[in-house]
């Protein structure tokens, strides 16, 4: 039953989810998916939490932004899947240069957005948080924070997505485990419908995390008026 | 030197000021200003663009400081600014307890609210509140801290004219109530006359003019007096009313 594109350009769709369901039957994917999934998790948290760490530090104090930001702005000019290599080198081909490469690409959103979002905060708001008997940590907790989620949100949805596209980089590297690994395998055996099921759950993976997080802004947000438009 | 005693310790004034000053680079915008306000008393600031009253408003706020001369102001001290400035993430009954210990704060914000005939919008979100009621809200976050001083930026200006007579009855009313006594900054020379004890007109950074306004309460712009005090107000601010003409005059603005 001949397609109209050769399989090794392309498999028929058909062919693609019979594949689908026999990787899953077979325990081949869900394994590779979780590998793939906790790279990508654990490279989140480190690249938000740090980028969100020198945000705050660069944001609230001027000192701060001296020491942090100029230096920050440099080495986000750095193509970062251009470092690979020295990563390899560095730390060998395990799972360190994989996730260093998806904190690093995830940090530099989150530390801009972040940055950006604290300096933006109206300064009217800050006086009267101050005026009202608000002390510094006050301000911070009160007014400076709130005010610059909205922002620091945007920043970890572009996160996310610049985090899942380093991950097909780095899998595509060396691994030995991982969709990527499924991936480079396949493209050895010209199967071209397991390639095409891998890219698939990259897709949904990174849908599914943005579900996540704009879960989270519709929760933390709600005060908004397109949000709160949309509820009620 | 500027000295600020924010405890008012023996104080009998609402608000002391002696040779305040404040500049900006080569800017001087409060060249040596006196100002006392008795406790409960209500006074209006009347002045044109430019002529500090903002200035003043932020020394008194605690805002700023003054590069020089001696300022004591009562506690606790509260401002409702021109603009609500409520915290768009804080439910309204939240902003008007902000900085508030947790103790019973929400039936203080909601007798705090009820005064200013809110109480129907506690759980509101502010960005969902109108211009007055957003004001009212402010209003309500200044009055559930007892101020011993009230200061009133504007507080009215951008409202529409509706809702800003209905906001003299109110602020009115709160403060027979609640005696604090009162800063009200305004441009609106009627207004002033209608609400304050006595208006001063800031200008050039001193007060150049300080007028008792004997007028009994509640009142009206057809007050046998009204007129007279109009007058001598928009004459210190630089506005001619003739004789022959005097609402074409106010009407000009300042």
């Amino acid at each position: 039953m001949a397609g109209l594109i050769p399989a090794r350009i392309i498999a028929a769709p058909s062919a693609i989810v019979a594949t689908a369901f026999t990787l899953v039957a077979s325990g081949e994917l869900i394994p590779d998916l979780l590998v793939s999934l906790a790279r990508a998790v654990v490279g989140l948290a480190i690249g938000i939490t740090a980028g969100a760490i020198l945000a705050l530090i660069a944001g609230l104090s001027r000192t701060g932004e001296d020491a942090i930001d100029p230096p920050m702005q440099m080495l986000r000019a750095v193509p970062l899947l251009g470092l690979t290599p020295l990563l390899i080198l560095w730390f060998g081909i395990s799972e360190v240069p994989k996730i260093t490469l998806i904190a690093l690409a995830s940090f530099f959103p989150v530390y801009i957005t972040l940055f950006a979002g604290i300096r933006g905060v109206d300064r009217k708001l800050i006086e009267a948080g101050r005026v009202f008997g608000l002390d510094r940590w006050g301000v911070i907790r009160e007014v400076i924070l709130p005010g610059s989620l909205p922002s620091a949100l945007v920043g970890v949805r572009q996160a996310l997505g610049i985090a899942w596209l380093s991950l097909v980089v780095a899998e595509q590297i060396n691994a030995d485990h991982g969709i990527g690994y499924l991936i480079m395998n396949a493209r050895d055996f010209s199967r071209t419908d397991v390639i095409v099921v891998g890219l698939a759950v990259y897709a949904l993976l990174g849908l599914g995390t943005d579900a996540i997080v704009r879960a989270i802004e519709h929760r933390t947000l709600r005060w908004r008026p397109s949000i709160l438009k949309a509820t009620t | 030197m500027a000295s600020l005693d924010p405890q008012g310790d023996d104080v009998t004034e609402s608000i002391r000021a002696r040779g305040l000053t404040q500049t900006f680079g080569a800017n001087r915008i409060l060249a040596g200003l006196d100002l006392d306000i008795a406790p409960g008393e209500f006074v209006a600031l009347l002045g044109r663009s430019g002529s500090g009253k903002t200035t003043l408003l932020r020394l008194l706020a605690g805002l700023d400081e003054p590069s020089g001369g001696n300022l004591v102001v009562a506690q606790p001290r509260t401002v409702v600014f021109q603009d609500p400035r409520l915290l768009p993430w804080k439910r309204t009954w939240e902003n008007v307890v902000l900085g508030l210990p947790p103790q019973g704060a929400r039936e203080r914000a909601a007798a705090a609210l009820a005064e200013v005939a809110l109480d129907h919008r506690t759980d509101a979100w502010p960005l969902t509140l109108s211009g007055g009621e957003a004001q009212r809200a402010a209003l309500a976050r200044a009055l559930v801290r007892e101020p011993a001083l009230l200061l009133l930026d504007e507080p009215f200006a951008s409202l529409d004219a509706l809702t800003r007579m209905r906001m003299h009855v109110l602020v009115e009313a709160l403060w027979r109530k609640h005696r604090p006594a009162v800063l009200l900054v305004t441009h609106d020379v009627d207004e002033a006359i209608s609400l304050a004890d006595r208006v001063l007109v800031l200008d050039e950074g001193c007060i150049a003019l300080d007028l008792h306004v004997g007028l009994s309460r509640p009142r009206s712009p057809a007050f046998a007096g009204f007129y007279d005090l109009r007058r001598a107000l928009l004459a210190a601010l630089g506005v001619e009313a003739h004789d022959d003409a005097p609402l074409e005059a106010f009407a000009a603005g300042i």
